[in-house]
């Protein structure tokens, strides 16, 4: 660690791990419901276990990209944080604030809920992944200004890099594509028109240039190769990005009242996404492939070169499986969307923040570039655990996906949704079993902090 | 030595170049595929167009390739005041289809045309105007390049910079030839 201001990333990254079982646990429940309708009812209704779930997934993610840049930035800035003290002050107030809403949402009904935090002042609630109090989502804005102040004044003073400038581009796009979490006109077409906003264009937008970011930033640490060769690339990648996924937007707005040509610049464009998703791929490989030296921290080499896999396919491939209208006339909300989900989920936004995880929290530590041998063992059996299956977990829906909207969407005799998800029950099951081996694995990588800490740090081979 | 290299310019302007022309591939192959479906109506409105117009615009353009080309073969003579002054020349060209293209576009809307008129309309609006843009960030990019020609920036032996603009000018170009008759001209 260059600068003694990077360890404002450490709580933030124990957060988004403590979060992250969290969400875990919930999604295990949720699946569970799936197939017994009232497990744990009325305690956790599945709609609550959902909210949760997902809620928890945006909120350790926001974590961990925080806890990311708070460490990236002072080392491609070469100076100390502009203010270490707000970094951690934003960082209690984001946990409690994060924390009292998933209370709220498990011990007040839903509608209370809203009342109690006066959400006909401001009315934004009771849309998906939106569902936070305004109150929340003021604190939300608070902490998005004071960290976009840390880490742009910190950005703008010191060294200015491809890296840093990308990173601060994603992440003041997110700042102000949250802002559209306020308006919540009563035209229903326009609500879903902007409410893409935020979901999309954070994900299939700046999140992209965070991620981008983030992998260049490990790649140039763990490979010490040139430093232009992979700022030429991210330029390629985030370019790429922004004219696919901006416009591809439109691949969510196919029958939702919106005009008929989205279902033109929607497919088009979104048709091209997977684009900057296998640069990023071939990208990984190469780097590492030319690498200049063989860093000690092996398990970190192992998550960059899986995120770039894992997003092309979870993101790419699966997002492309859906993406053009005429198939999604068939497959939309069905399960397909729910593989796609899951796999683009981990393999784009939780690799790379484990992958900074990975590569940060030894120097975090006290160690002076990896873990001991022992652990990153540990380590790396939790990548493959996981990994492998979130492959099972999509492959299983996207199963029951395709089985759900051949008997309840096609075919002469189209079944009723309840009717069809009886029949898809055996699928949703061995999806709630490749959940548990998440968990185990979720488990080992929480445990590989805990081993090998009295044990020398890793040397590389020769 | 540069002369040489294969593929000129820098490599990772040809990835960006083959992505772009897979965009409007995919949207020719959707132009062509519609209007297998809805011939009368892609005949008719497409009389509504100005193929003059689009003429001259196509000139301006093939035009503006050719000064480029100027350009780089004068760089490759260390002649920085030639190269510069082609650019300029290729910038204006395209600044002249932006004004005939921005003419046509103002004659639709006063008639009322918009992306949901009719599918021709749409195919016509959207592909003309995202051709349209990349005929602008050409242009920046090719003042960019001039610009650097004027400080100096280039010579005989390092100009992938100015070979890096042609070949996006070409492409926008190339792009351009195929859009002319596909929606203008072929019935």
């Amino acid at each position: 660690m260059q600068y003694s201001s990077q360890a404002v990333a450490k709580p933030y990254f124990i957060a988004a791990i403590g979060l992250f079982v969290g969400q875990i646990l919930f999604g295990l429940i949720l699946g569970l419901q799936y197939v017994l309708g009232d497990f744990l009812f009325p305690e956790i209704p599945f709609n609550v276990a959902r909210m949760v779930h997902t809620n928890l997934l945006i909120v350790w993610l926001l974590f961990g990209f925080m806890g990311a840049a708070y460490y990236l930035v002072p080392e491609e800035s070469e100076r100390e944080l502009e203010s270490p003290g707000l970094a951690i002050a934003m960082f209690w107030i984001f946990l409690v604030a994060g924390a009292l809403t998933i209370l709220g949402y498990l011990l007040v009904p839903y509608a209370g809920l809203a009342q109690l935090t006066g959400n006909d002042l401001l009315p934004t609630m009771g849309r998906e992944f939106l569902e936070q109090p305004t109150i929340t989502k003021l604190g939300i804005v608070v902490v998005a200004l004071s960290f976009l102040y840390n880490i742009g004044m910190t950005v703008l003073k010191g060294r200015k890099t491809v890296v840093s400038l990308v990173l601060l581009i994603g992440l003041t796009g997110l700042a102000v594509f949250f802002l559209f979490s306020f308006y919540n006109p009563d035209n229903l077409v326009l609500d879903k028109f902007f409410w893409w906003w935020v979901v999309h264009l954070w994900v299939e937008g700046v999140w992209e240039l965070i991620l981008g970011s983030i992998l260049a930033f490990v790649l140039i640490k763990t490979t010490g190769v040139d430093r232009e060769v992979i700022e030429k690339w991210l330029y390629i990648i985030i370019a790429m990005t922004l004219i696919t996924g901006i416009i591809g937007t439109g691949h969510h707005y196919y029958w939702i009242g919106t005009p008929e040509y989205w279902q033109w610049w929607g497919s088009v464009f979104s048709a091209m996404e997977p684009i900057p998703f296998f640069m990023m791929t071939v990208f990984a490989f190469n780097m590492v492939n030319k690498r200049r030296r063989e860093h000690p921290n092996k398990a970190a080499v192992l998550w960059a070169l899986g995120t770039a896999t894992m997003a092309f396919l979870g993101a790419g491939v699966w997002g492309f499986l859906h993406t053009l209208a005429p198939v999604n006339y068939y497959t939309h909300g069905s399960q397909i969307t729910a593989a796609h989900g899951h796999m683009a989920f981990y393999g784009a936004y939780v690799m790379i923040v484990l992958t900074m995880i990975s590569y940060a929290m030894p120097m975090l530590r006290g160690r002076t570039a990896a873990n001991s041998n022992k652990s990153q063992v540990l380590e790396m059996w939790s990548f493959w655990l996981m990994t492998i299956a979130i492959v099972f977990i999509t492959l299983f829906l996207t199963a029951a996906g395709i089985l759900q909207v051949f008997l309840q969407r096609m075919g002469e005799n189209p079944l009723p949704f309840m009717v069809v998800q009886e029949k898809v029950a055996l699928f949703y099951w061995l999806r709630e079993i490749a959940g548990l081996v998440f968990l185990i694995g979720l488990l080992t990588y929480v445990a590989s902090f805990f081993v090998g800490n009295d044990e020398p740090e890793a040397k590389t081979a020769g | 030595m540069q002369k040489n290299k294969y593929p000129p310019g820098d490599l990772a302007i040809w990835i960006f170049i083959l992505a772009e022309l897979l965009v409007f591939a995919a949207f020719f192959g959707a132009y062509a595929f519609t209007r297998l479906k809805n011939v009368e109506l892609f005949n008719y409105y497409q009389m509504t167009l100005d193929r003059n117009a689009a003429l001259l615009n196509t000139l301006a353009l093939i035009t503006s390739s050719y000064f480029v080309v100027r350009a780089v073969a004068d760089i490759r003579e260390d002649d920085s005041k030639g190269c510069k002054r082609w650019l300029w020349a290729a910038i204006a060209m395209g600044a002249f289809f932006i004004v005939i293209k921005g003419g046509e576009y103002a004659h639709h809307f006063s008639a009322g045309v918009t992306l949901s008129s009719n599918t021709f309309y749409m195919f016509y609006l959207s592909l003309t105007f995202f051709h349209f843009m990349h005929v602008i960030l050409g242009m920046v990019i090719l003042a960019a390049v001039a610009l650097k020609v004027g400080r100096g920036g280039y010579s005989a032996d390092e100009h992938t910079g100015v070979e890096t603009g042609a070949s996006y000018w070409h492409m926008v170009d190339l792009v351009w030839l195929i859009l002319f008759p596909l929606i203008y001209v072929m019935r």
